[in-house]
């Protein structure tokens, strides 16, 4: 066997270890409907307005920061498993690599995006 | 080899099953028949590993505030969390109003199964692994982040205030610390020239990774720690759920059995970050070895391979749990700095000082090929 088939294998398991121990809960746990149940659990209060809505960019902009060394990353693997090959170009071309990387980590510090500005204090 | 043929060892076992798999079915069902096998084994060792692993915590936390812990189920309270997930499975599922059912109930699929592919990955001793890819240290990173999306997801779905924040929180420490866990890995990947398990445990004979690579390797196993605890809302960046503020986090409004899966996530999350940590950094299920002393090597080789993987992840485990009752709980902001001013620019400089070592020869088993060389 492939070590592919093996990971449906593994894949197939973790989704039934899930849909089967939900299952098997909901055939022998008790269901007693109460209109109360269903409220979202804040402070024992009904809650005030919904919560899907606008939230501070701060998040946003690690997720934009997130994806750009994280792309890094995909691309570092390969070169990181033959480095030892590639010798001193190798080394030379990551380091332009990493170099303009930094650039974008050093901007995004100048800008201030690193910076986690409370709304009171201002 | 005389090594691996020793009682305690399991690829004696394992080779015994496949044969008699091979031989008594036909080849169509063979594989199939090999497929449930490895399945059934598997989720077994997940919900093992999962339950002594929440005693092990309770315990030792116990220990840590001179309580006593769980004493009253079996021997030492041994049988508690087995009583637990009873009496977790017998409670009710709770639908709540307003939310968005299909993502709620979605969302422990994604953790779960996330856990559980990063779990079949591991080395658990001498061919005793589910899967071994040659891209394995690229695979697991890829696997445990899907982990992050049944977050986001069990957040959002909820409609809830706190479990809002929490999974927001969750997210950006997540996706902030990743970045370590993958670039300290990757510093060891340069070290040993592989992504795949087995032969980077291999190329750890006679000295480990974090001896081999000294200086960088010894920063990246302590950036990788830290980003681990991080990963896994553990210690003290355990923001997402801190309950004196968001009563649970992202699980606030989970009940009954999907509570129980994120629950069972994050601490085979914890067990899945401390044997990545022991296997890439300190030799996995390669027993001590030191070159040139036979004996001695026989001798550590009666130790069966399972024992000592599960031994130094063990002894990683207990250091996380120390590490979570010994610090407060930092602040959102000073977590993302932690990450963002500090590991990641360390890492980046590490990990081409790492370059540099390999390069030019400076690694223990190239500076000195007699005591540990391969």
């Amino acid at each position: 066997m492939t070590d592919s088939t093996f990971f449906v294998v593994v894949l197939l398991a973790g989704i039934t270890l899930v849909a089967g121990g939900l299952g098997l809960a909901l055939l022998i746990s008790p269901k007693s409907l109460n209109f109360q149940k269903g409220e979202p659990y804040e402070c024992g209060l009904p809650t005030h307005g919904t919560s899907w809505m606008q939230f501070r960019v701060g998040y946003y902009l690690y997720a934009i920061l997130f994806l750009m060394f994280d792309v890094e990353i995909i691309f570092l693997f390969p070169w990181a498993t033959i480095v030892r090959s590639l010798g001193m170009t190798g080394l030379a071309s990551i380091l332009i690599f990493i170099a303009i990387l930094s650039l974008g980590l050093a901007y995004a510090w100048k800008k201030g995006v690193l910076e986690w500005k409370s709304e009171i204090s201002k | 080899m005389l090594i691996y043929s020793q009682p305690l060892e399991l690829t004696k076992l394992l080779a015994a099953i496949d044969n008699f798999l091979q031989g008594h079915l036909s080849p169509g069902w063979a594989v199939p028949v090999k497929g449930i096998l490895v399945g059934i084994l598997l989720l077994a060792a997940y919900a093992i590993i999962a339950l002594a692993l929440i005693y092990i915590e309770r315990k030792v936390a116990a220990f840590f505030q001179a309580r006593l812990g769980p004493n009253r189920l079996g021997k030492y309270g041994t049988i508690q969390s087995l009583a637990d997930m009873i009496k977790i499975l017998i409670k009710e599922v709770i639908h709540i109003r307003k939310a968005d059912k299909l993502l709620f109930y979605a969302a422990p699929f994604f953790v779960i199964v996330a856990s559980v592919l990063a779990f079949g990955a591991l080395p658990f001793g001498i061919n005793l692994h589910a899967l071994d890819f040659n891209i394995g240290v690229f695979y697991l990173l890829a696997v445990s982040s899907l982990g992050i999306i049944g977050i986001l997801l069990a957040g959002w779905s909820s409609n809830n205030k706190y479990s809002m924040i929490g999974a927001m929180r969750s997210g950006a420490q997540f996706i902030s610390y990743e970045l370590s866990a993958g670039f300290s890995l990757m510093t060891i990947v340069v070290l040993s020239g592989s992504m795949q398990f087995s032969e980077i445990i291999e190329g750890q004979r006679y000295c480990w990774n974090l001896f081999n690579g000294h200086l960088p390797a010894m920063i990246a196993f302590v950036i990788y720690l830290i980003s681990g605890h991080a990963e896994t809302n553990r210690g003290p960046f355990d923001l997402p759920e801190a309950e004196s503020e968001l009563t649970a986090g992202y699980h606030t409004e989970y009940s009954g059995l999907q509570f129980s899966f994120f629950y069972l996530s994050e601490y085979l999350n914890m067990f899945i970050v401390a044997a990545v940590a022991a296997t890439v950094f300190l030799g996995g299920w390669m027993p001590v070895q030191i070159k040139g002393w036979e004996a001695f090597n026989q001798v550590m080789w009666y130790i069966p391979s399972w024992a000592w993987f599960f031994g130094k992840a063990g002894l990683l485990m207990f250091f996380s749990l120390w590490v979570r009752w010994s610090f407060p709980r930092l602040r959102i902001d000073l977590l993302l700095n932690l990450e963002w001013k500090y590991l990641l620019p360390i890492n980046l400089a590490n990990l081409l000082v790492m370059v540099v070592i390999v390069l030019s020869g400076f690694t223990l088993t190239d500076l000195f090929p007699a005591l540990f060389g391969k």
